[in-house]
């Protein structure tokens, strides 16, 4: 599946692991929590990175030791009106994680800003034109009743803060 | 009351925007109807059984006359001359077109109002009490933080697809008349033994066909914690509420199936890590909308004054009965001596719950700018208020709105029922509703019957989603499809105010033809048996129970 960097088509060297195949050591592969887990002692023992796929009933707490060794966690909305990848994104920020954050499954261009305000860097999507509806999503609105871990200021705190008072405008 | 500064009109704008783009890439098949449906939905656009329906959120239930007058616009150019107010503080229009739902939503913006949230799996508009600011005993205005609210959840990043809709409501007084314990989150203002302000925060409550009662999961929550606090509870239930079946998905089945101390647990958890963090609203904040909820310009009134006043009303009362009758049970007094507050039922006999007319609307909105202040109020009674009434004015106001159609004089009586849409309108109704509330208004229509019979709610839904209250009605009544017929259940002894209880049901369902005639034999039932005349329907059936009820009503049988 592609991935996208700010809508813009960038090269992804990593795989998924299948199912039924079993890690080695710095292959640049995405396991699933439960293949990390059944794994993980054996694959923390080189000097390598690993990816990990989230599904939304996966508990993001159980990587809270391992996230310096992990380099992407792909976070997988099976539908679109599946929200619960925006909370799992919000506390994986929360707890430290500092490489890619990806998204991936049924995602809508109506979800793009709310992906970049919750902590996500890329994309997994096959639309057409990705570039254009990137660009539409994030500039349809440029005020915000709320904070989301990004740098974009919420109402209440932006109306108050000085020299901000035509910044909606 | 709240006034948009230039980043509220920013943002409702930016939204009626966004909301063009999105239909216009419905219209071109870019989006699939799937894909629109949750889209439309946040923006309140239904689609009905004739058409779509557009509902347009009042949050806590305020609004102006001027925006009381646009809403009058909007009904007579989209709608057929109507607007039906809902139980959710919010009103809605039949038959507008989609491709003319942008243009409502820009009319709609120019006077600081929107559609956003009134639907979907988001968190909804937020409810209050609709005597706010008026009643003599609330801790502090419930709709500064209804505000807050209503900023921090709009379009928010993390909670717009959420398991299920989220339905928030606050009150600021002891006396519940927002139904706090039967929403997803209720807040109750109040002061602890410092005096500082903050809310007890209820969980889990909710209608539809899991009646619950709220519980609470945190006793105080100071002021500036509130946002940080609501938004722990939003973070669990994303995480944790069922999305394998959508009549589990509400966050009180998620509290009944973990217990409220493990929801705490996780709650609490989350409020640790994220407490003091930006979602801490400043001071300064909570002030400026504190401003805006201020008491208005109250004319101040001697003694003397007062005592001319209501020597005047007496007289007024003692000529005419019809204004008397209406003073009896439409107008409640104030917190401001000098003044009262009205309220319109739109609930005349034989009529439709919640139905007002664009020209009622303009009659309203003129009495609205000439005698309260500016201010009216949309309760989730399915009825309007003027809050801020000259006493010295009451006459004048009762006599141009009764020659509107707008004084029935049946505010908490038996004829002042909520009654869904129902299957006239509605996609999901099981069966009608507004006919047989009809009739039973009609049944009751004598006053001193009414006067009689005393308080009574009564709340009828025509589907298991349970719009129209009916759990919370001291008469509840479900309208069922049994194998191609409409037929009704009943239940009694709901109560939506602070001690709050879920109906009971009675027994087999009535049909159309019966269900009217057992209303009546249960109202009699209750007049046989209560102890004295101030003994209630609901209070005589806490005492009793179901029995004596059902033994009148399956008696025959």
């Amino acid at each position: 599946m592609p991935l996208h960097k700010n809508g813009v088509q960038i090269e992804d060297s990593w795989t998924y692991l299948g199912e039924e195949e079993s890690p080695t050591l710095g292959d640049r592969t995405i396991l699933s929590l439960d293949q990390w887990k059944q794994n993980r002692e054996q694959l923390l023992e080189g000097n390598h990175s690993y990816g990990i796929v989230l599904a939304p009933l996966d508990e993001v707490e159980e990587l809270r030791d391992d996230l310096d060794r992990i380099a992407v966690i792909a976070v997988t909305f099976p539908t679109f009106a599946n929200g619960t990848g925006f909370s799992q994104a919000q506390l994986l920020r929360r707890m430290g994680f500092k490489g890619e954050l990806r998204a991936r499954g049924h995602i809508i261009q109506d979800q793009y800003m709310y992906l970049d305000r919750c902590g996500f860097d890329t994309l997994e999507t096959d639309k057409e034109n990705v570039v254009e509806a990137w660009k539409e999503a994030l500039s349809e609105m440029t005020v915000f009743g709320q904070p989301s871990g990004d740098d974009r200021q919420p109402a209440y705190l932006a109306r108050h803060a000085k020299g901000n008072k035509a910044a909606a405008e | 009351m709240y006034r948009y500064d230039e980043f509220d009109h920013a943002f409702v704008r930016q939204r009626a925007n966004q909301f063009k783009g999105q239909v216009a890439r419905r219209l071109s098949g870019e989006l699939t109807e799937d894909e629109f449906k949750p889209l439309r939905l946040m923006n309140g656009l239904y689609l009905q059984l004739h058409a779509y329906m557009l509902r347009v959120t009042i949050p806590y239930g305020t609004m102006s006359s001027r925006q009381l007058r646009q809403l009058a616009i909007i009904g007579r150019k989209y709608d057929k001359g109507y607007g039906h107010f809902t139980t959710r503080q919010n009103i809605q229009f039949n038959w507008p077109k989609l491709e003319d739902v942008p243009q409502i939503l820009e009319d709609l913006a120019a006077v600081e109002m929107h559609a956003i949230q009134s639907s979907g799996n988001c968190i909804r508009n937020v409810t209050s009490d609709h005597y706010a600011g008026a009643i003599a005993t609330e801790v502090s205005d419930p709709r500064i933080h209804s505000e807050v609210i209503r900023q921090w959840s709009s379009l928010h990043p993390e909670f717009s697809f959420l398991p299920r809709k989220f339905k928030f409501a606050v009150t600021g007084d002891a006396t519940d008349r927002a139904a706090v314990k039967f929403h997803d989150i209720g807040i109750i203002i109040k002061k602890n033994d410092a005096g500082e302000v903050g809310g007890e925060i209820l969980v889990g409550g909710g209608m539809g066909r899991t009646p619950m009662i709220g519980k609470t999961i945190r006793d105080f929550v100071p002021e500036r914690d509130l946002l940080a606090y609501v938004e722990a509870i939003l973070r669990v239930y994303n995480l944790y509420g069922r999305r394998d079946n959508k009549y589990k998905a509400r966050i009180k089945i998620l509290v009944h199936e973990r217990g409220i101390e493990e929801i705490r647990e996780k709650v609490e958890a989350e409020f640790a890590q994220i407490q003091g963090s930006s979602l801490t609203v400043p001071q300064e904040e909570l002030d400026r909308i504190a401003a805006y909820f201020a008491d208005p310009d109250f004319e101040a009134f001697d003694a003397e004054a007062l005592e001319a006043i209501n020597r005047e009303l007496e007289v007024r009362k003692f000529e005419n009965r019809d204004f008397a009758a209406w003073m009896k049970t439409n107008v409640k007094p104030h917190k401001q001596a000098g003044y009262a507050i009205a309220d319109i039922t739109l609930k005349g006999i034989g009529e439709t719950a919640g139905d007002i007319t664009s020209d009622q609307m303009d009659v309203v909105a003129d009495l609205t700018e000439q005698f309260s202040l500016d201010e009216m109020r949309a309760s989730h009674e399915q009825n309007l208020i003027l809050p801020h009434v000259k006493q010295a004015d009451l006459f004048e106001l009762w006599s141009a709105l009764n020659s509107h159609g707008l004084g029935t004089p049946n505010s908490g009586l038996i004829t002042d029922m909520i009654v869904c849409p129902g299957m006239d309108y509605c996609a999901l109704a099981t069966a009608r509703s507004i006919p047989i509330g009809q009739e039973i208004s009609r049944r009751f229509a004598d006053l001193e019957r009414q006067y009689d019979i005393g308080g009574m709610k009564i709340k009828m839904s025509g589907c298991i989603n349970a719009c129209g209250h009916h759990h919370a009605g001291h008469i509840g009544i479900l309208g069922v499809d049994r194998r191609g017929e409409e037929v009704y259940q009943i239940t009694l002894g709901g109560s939506g105010d602070e001690t709050a209880s879920v109906g009971a049901r009675v027994g087999p369902a009535f049909t159309a033809d019966e269900v009217v005639d057992a209303i009546e034999t249960i109202v009699n039932t209750y007049l046989d048996l209560r102890e004295s005349p101030e003994e209630t329907f609901l209070s005589a059936y806490r005492r009793v129970g179901l029995d004596p009820f059902k033994e009148k009503l399956y008696a025959a049988a």
